[in-house]
């Protein structure tokens, strides 16, 4: 268990790998990667219940985390090497050919820490609920965590997982929505209006929560509170406000930085403003 | 001259089969999990839920769903078989497979009925022609398409032994039964049903008995037809072929499929890198099917007993030599 200011310590460190992977590998997602470091950060230290290694597939008797909104990845893959999955010095392999570490998560290489492939948007659900039923057979009380986009909850397939998952009363489920109102083509409200996003959830008989994806403190509080929640009969679902490109001044709150990697200029000027940590870089 | 009798034990359908092999191999393990999308009945999975209540989910019209919830449930070590028709088992949820089943290593069991014009009345829109090759195009993917109820049956509870994803293809109408359970059912191997030495006939599903009644047929007038039941598209039984065809050198193939991609494609391939001889492909030539009955549509289309005979002859006439 990490202490909140070394959470957000950690947080940074990972928003440097994040710019550094995707300078590296000339490609990559940094916008939606530096939105979600606080959570996945305070999820990875402080709330799963996991055994990085050895990994076993199955996962019984931990906590599942299932990554939907595949593209991600220089987030994902940070957090599982910091949190012991895999040398942290892999990193340096992301999107590079051979790489364990592909554009979007994959399990055909064996990475340590992925489960499912994910990439192409609104599958995630779907599996994540599976593998709470299979634990819910396996009389294994551990839970099942999973992350989606906003923009990906316009896939139809969400919707059908939201409907089977509070249909077949999976209540050790949590999703997470990162709700940063932008999408590739530019704000969610102006490509594909979401609506009443917490309404919805509800009409689909989810429990809604809300919560700051930038206040630790908060992020550690909501999600110890989704987790005693578990068990009544719903799954639970937080809408996580967060801002795209967060910790980067000239990325944040834009869709333009969402599939674009910076340069080496570019670089250098993300990196002044994220300090060097105790982490060290990979 | 004499062939090989099959005489016919009962009938009933290919999703029968299923059915019940699904129940039996429910009975045997508990890890095996069983989803449907809102098609229970048709395919004949309501004696596995009334057993396995608990291992039993319907997913409603959401077929997508159904496909990535079957994935996270091997996640723990569940065995999931997933129920609908052919159409809504692939087409409809193709990136799902490709995404969540065969590029993340699933075991997942994609049990699909209705497969083909034997659809019948429906029509075009549920008579998928196209499944087996998107199936087997993908990376992996084991592709059977048993050829009665009793084999249907032996291939379901099978597949539950093999820790990789499958497809598995049945039918609605009910065919003769001429396998039995004694039969050697091995994925991946072919069946040579009849030998003969002047014409291969490589069928599968609905197909295969029709070759054996063609086979009747061509001995009537003295011609030998070795009948092979393919049952395992992929990985396919590439010795089985080459052993007869080096015998024969002239083959017909037949299916209840588009040419493109079914299994006549497949052994086009085989015998173009190995033994290159006259090849006639009993399949739907590059149309939508239509309302009728099987019956009427099968003829129709050129999938029947008749169709076989004359290809055979064409096929013969080819030989060089």
């Amino acid at each position: 268990m990490l202490s909140v200011t070394e959470l957000q310590e950690l947080a940074t460190q990972i928003r440097r790998d994040i710019v550094r992977m995707t300078n590296a590998a000339a490609s990559g997602h940094p916008g939606g990667s530096l939105g979600c470091a606080d959570f996945l950060s305070a999820l990875f230290f402080n709330v799963l219940h996991i055994q990085p290694q050895p990994f076993y597939m199955d996962g019984v008797g931990e906590d599942l985390f299932f990554l939907s909104n595949g593209h991600i990845t220089p987030v994902y893959y940070s957090v599982l090497a910091r949190r012991g999955y895999f040398p942290v010095s892999e990193l340096s392999t992301f999107r590079k050919i051979g790489s364990r570490l592909q554009g979007h998560p994959a399990t055909k290489e064996g990475l340590p820490g992925v489960r499912i492939a994910s990439g192409s948007l609104g599958q995630g659900l779907s599996v994540a609920a599976g593998a709470a039923l299979s634990k819910k057979l396996n009389t294994d009380l551990r839970l099942v965590f999973s992350l989606h986009g906003d923009g990906e909850l316009q896939e139809g397939q969400i919707w059908e997982a939201a409907m089977f998952a509070a249909h077949h009363k999976i209540d050790n489920l949590i999703a997470t929505v990162d709700w940063n109102g932008q999408q590739i083509d530019g704000p969610t409200e102006k490509v594909m209006s979401l609506a009443n996003l917490p309404d919805k959830w509800r009409a689909f008989g989810w429990e809604v929560l809300l919560m700051n994806g930038h206040n630790t403190h908060e992020i550690l509080a909501t999600l110890q509170y989704a987790k005693q929640r578990c068990g009544n009969g719903k799954p639970i679902v937080i809408l996580m406000k967060t801002e795209m490109g967060k910790g980067v001044d000239f990325m944040e709150g834009t869709h333009k930085w969402h599939g674009v990697a910076p340069n080496n200029e570019q670089l250098a000027k993300a990196l002044a403003q994220l300090p060097e940590t105790k982490w060290g870089d990979y | 001259m004499e062939i090989k009798q099959y005489p016919v034990l009962g009938m009933n359908d290919t999703r029968s089969g299923f059915g019940d092999g699904l129940f039996e191999i429910g009975t045997q393990n508990e890890q095996v999990v069983a989803l449907c999308a809102d098609l229970t009945d048709s395919l004949k999975m309501g004696k596995f839920k009334e057993a396995f209540p608990n291992r039993f989910y319907n997913t409603g019209v959401a077929e997508a769903n159904m496909i990535g919830v079957a994935a996270g449930l091997t996640i723990g070590g569940k065995i999931p078989y997933t129920g609908t028709f052919a159409n809504f088992s692939t087409g409809r949820v193709y990136d799902q497979i490709r995404q969540s089943v065969a590029y993340s290593g699933k075991a997942v069991k994609i049990c699909a009925s209705h497969a083909g014009l034997t659809l019948g009345e429906d029509g075009a829109t549920h008579q998928i022609l196209e499944d087996i090759g998107m199936m087997k195009m993908l990376p992996g993917m084991k592709v059977i398409v048993p050829c009665d109820y009793m084999q249907t049956k032996m291939a379901t509870i099978a597949i539950a032994g093999i820790n990789s994803a499958v497809y598995l293809r049945f039918g609605r109408p009910k065919v003769p039964i001429f396998t039995t359970a004694n039969q050697e059912f091995t994925i991946g191997k072919a069946q040579i049903l009849q030998t003969g030495a002047d014409v291969t006939i490589i069928a599968c599903g609905h197909l295969v008995w029709k070759s054996l009644e063609a086979a009747e047929i061509l001995a009537q007038k003295g011609i030998r037809a070795e009948v092979i039941n393919m049952h395992t598209i992929k990985p396919l039984d590439e010795a089985a072929v080459l052993q007869s065809v080096s015998k024969t050198r002239c083959v017909v193939t037949a299916e209840e499929h588009e040419q493109n991609g079914g299994l006549g494609d497949s052994i086009a391939q085989v015998l173009c890198r190995n033994f290159p001889a006259p090849l006639e492909m009993i399949a739907v030539k590059d149309k939508f099917g239509e309302s009728g009955t099987p019956e009427e549509l099968m003829v129709k289309y050129g999938l029947d007993t008749a169709n076989i005979v004359d290809s055979a002859h064409k096929v013969m006439a080819r030989k060089a030599g």
